[in-house]
């Protein structure tokens, strides 16, 4: 099956799906990236929340989406996936529902859930091969909660519970968790990551993704103005740099076998990065931490050679 | 109907086939298993249409029968003790949902220590879930009730989910006599569910289970539960009534045994009540006019039905089979609550018993009624009671000895 896709930012629907007015920060990258994924699955879609920043996306009396909407709990939103998308067959096959009454399901997480406590259950989810689209938007740490370390902080980042002090300058001693890995090991049919900056790419994703039936994950790199210490309008500069320097890879894994979709033509420093942001900023003052930065841009220079080992690609 | 020799948990699996069950999310713990492995079973040989699907923890499973409830199937799932602490955080989760799944507790004591036998405490810590809760004595009553939950689960009056609950084991495990209705019956007593609240379709957008802001959304929507289950207690009877007229036999909020002239009255949960009322006769034999009250329903709490059935005896003796640790008998406070400002009210006595599945024997038994009589002459009412034999104290020491620390 061939999808067409779509070639620039101006093929991209102009219309909404996603109300404006809502509770989450301004300059929110995951938001961002949200509004773009709901472009691209349209209005029949049901999302099954965890507990996370998004959440107070739906209040009551109020939700932005013209789309369905289901809170479940921080560990359990693929269960609650799981439940839905029996409940639809069931219904459909028993001729109780009108088969154009069916939605797909949307899980929607943060990292915390994602990557720690609800690993088991999106296991558990992709492993029996449910027909789901699972989004967890990035921001690298427990957001809602004010920016505490998570299993997808990466190397350096200072949160709330790993600070950076005299003891450990560093802050976050631990790499990000390599969830797309973990996910790729149960070989889903259709897994990427995604960059709010990257529209055109994240949008073209979604439409291969939909060919297949089974879990069709996506990571997206959220930018965080209040965790990530940084200026709103910044949000798409720093979703952009992070591609541009390497440190966040526009990838794909089709049944397993991964292809990166957008390589840089020369890759940036990651200190144009990391410099601007205040997680970061206690590697550049009072002293700069040249090992730290070193050593950061060590793991990114690294990762790429092996990319280029496994795909024979032009750095 | 057929009359067949079932366990506890085969009746619950015939109770879920009659009920033309939907979708059963699972995961297996003992000793609830053989339930849901009768229900594969069936779905394997194609004389149940509906969906299995093991999970990979109680904690999914609660979520996954939640959420398919919510689109608009008949649910039921199945668990046990750790597995239903597992889920926990779930159960009040869908219980705000509104959603009217069923699902079956096995009583199992509580780890630690670790143990398969039953007692009170797993599902006593759900009490205040939102889930209502009938208890079962006999494995006919674990098929009936089941019918029953998903009555008024389903009923608009109530819209919440239902526990069945059995003791592992005891009843689990022990085959009895039940009778299993035609389905042609149960579905006239059960129609089909056709939900007007819960469904997720393309044609009308809709956001459940939706977060609020501020003590006064959540008191509202909370207080509409409370009003709900309170509700159940006349949806409960109008059901029994119905069950009766197409059954032949009917199953109130609560049972009494020779209890309409008791003067000392034991008040039981469960299977163990059967060993309870072989010691009322033993009692009426000796002629002490001694009853029982076994609670079936216990959420909602029928608290008046309770007040009119022991109002005016001497003294009532709550066996708790299950401890509240640094307070004592969950129940015994329950009835205590529920009698306080009566004013014909027994003597109330609390013993705690059969924790970790341990036996009650018709000795404890006379111990309990003979320290009702005594309170009722004296009027002093002995301190709480943990029942435990000479024998059994003299068996823990054989194993303290063993383990070097005596
Ligand atoms: S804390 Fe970060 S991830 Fe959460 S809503 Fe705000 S910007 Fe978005």
């Amino acid at each position: 099956m061939d999808v067409i896709p779509i070639k620039s930012i101006k093929d991209i629907p102009t219309e909404e799906d996603i109300f404006p007015g809502t509770p989450t920060c301004a300059g929110c990258g995951g938001l961002l990236a949200l509004r773009h994924c709901l472009k691209a699955l349209g209005k029949k879609v049901i999302i099954v929340n965890a507990a996370g920043c998004f959440t107070l996306l739906s209040i009551y009396p109020f939700t932005p989406f013209q789309n369905s909407w289901l809170y479940t709990a921080i560990a359990c939103a693929p269960a609650g996936a799981q439940g839905v998308r029996d409940a639809l067959d069931i219904l459909i096959r028993k001729g109780r529902l009108d088969p154009e009454e069916d939605l797909k399901v949307v899980v929607l997480t943060g990292d915390g859930a994602a990557y720690d406590i609800g690993l088991a259950s999106t296991s558990g989810a992709i492993y029996r091969n449910l027909d789901f689209y699972y989004i967890c938007y990035d921001n690298e740490a427990y957001g809602n909660t004010g920016f505490q370390w998570s299993g997808a902080t990466p190397f350096a980042s200072k949160t709330g519970t790993t600070p950076a002090g005299r003891i450990s300058p560093t802050g976050t001693e631990l790499s990000k968790k390599n969830l797309f890995e973990i996910w790729r090991s149960h070989k889903p049919p259709y897994l990427a990551t995604i960059s709010p900056a990257h529209p055109v790419d994240l949008i073209n994703k979604f439409k291969k993704a939909e060919q297949y039936k089974g879990p069709k994950l996506f990571i997206n790199l959220s930018p965080c103005p209040p965790g990530w210490a940084t200026d709103p309008s910044h949000s798409a500069m720093f979703a952009k740099l992070a591609v541009d320097t390497g440190i966040w890879a526009l990838k794909e894994a089709i049944c397993g076998d991964v292809r990166h979709t957008f390589v840089p033509k020369k890759f940036r420093p990651v200190e144009e990065y990391l410099k601007g942001q205040g997680r970061f900023a206690h590697l550049f003052k009072p002293v700069r931490q040249e090992e730290i930065l070193a050593k950061i841009q060590e793991m990114v220079v690294q990762y790429w050679n092996e990319v280029q080992d496994n795909e024979s690609i032009k750095k | 109907m057929t009359k067949e020799m079932l366990t506890g948990n085969a009746a619950a699996a015939w109770g879920v086939r009659l009920a033309e069950v939907d979708y059963i999310p699972a995961y297996p713990i003992t000793p609830q298993t053989e339930i849901i492995e009768t229900l594969a079973k069936w779905i394997s040989a194609g004389v149940l249409d509906a969906r299995f699907v093991t999970v990979d923890s109680e904690h999914s499973m609660i979520t996954a029968a939640g959420a398919a409830s919510a689109t608009g199937v008949r649910v039921f799932t199945a668990t046990s003790s750790q597995g239903l602490l597992y889920g926990f955080e779930m159960l009040y989760a869908v219980a705000g949902w509104r959603v009217p799944l069923v699902m079956v507790n096995v009583s199992r004591g509580l780890s630690a220590p670790i143990t398969l036998e039953p007692d009170h405490n797993d599902i006593l810590a759900a009490r205040d879930s939102g889930f209502l809760q009938i208890h079962c004595e006999t494995c006919q009553e674990v098929l009936d009730s089941i019918l029953m939950a998903y009555r008024l689960a389903e009923d608009e009056r109530v819209l919440l989910p239902v526990f069945v609950n059995m003791d592992g084991f005891h009843l689990s495990f022990t085959r009895e006599p039940v009778e299993i209705p035609d389905l042609e019956k149960a579905k006239m007593f059960l129609p089909a569910y056709q939900p007007r609240h819960a469904f997720f379709k393309a044609s009308q957008p809709m956001a459940q289970g939706v977060a609020v802001i501020g003590g006064p959304a959540y008191s509202y929507f909370k207080y509409q539960m409370h009003l709900a289950s309170i509700k159940a207690l006349e949806v409960y009877n109008e059901a029994s009534k119905e069950f009766g007229k197409i059954f032949g036999r009917s199953h109130n909020t609560i049972e009494g045994y020779m209890i309409d002239d008791a003067e000392y009255i034991l008040v039981m949960i469960n299977s163990f009540s059967t060993l309870g009322k072989a010691a009322i006769k033993e009692a009426r034999a000796k002629d002490i006019k001694a009853g029982l009250l076994k609670l079936r329903l216990l959420r909602p709490f029928p608290e008046s039905d309770i007040v009119k059935a022991i109002k005016g005896a001497k003294a009532a003796a709550v066996v708790d089979q299950n401890i509240s640790v640094g307070k004592g008998g969950i129940l015994h406070s329950e009835i205590a609550g529920a009698i306080c400002n009566q004013k014909d009210k027994p003597l109330l006595l609390s013993f705690i018993g059969g924790l970790g599945g341990k036996n009650i024997s018709p000795q404890e038994f006379e111990f309990i009624i003979d320290c009702m009589v005594k309170a009722a002459d004296t009027g002093e009412i002995p301190a709480p009671r943990l029942l435990y034999t000479e024998t059994e104290w003299k068996e823990m020491d054989r194993l303290k000895k063993m383990a070097g620390k005596l």
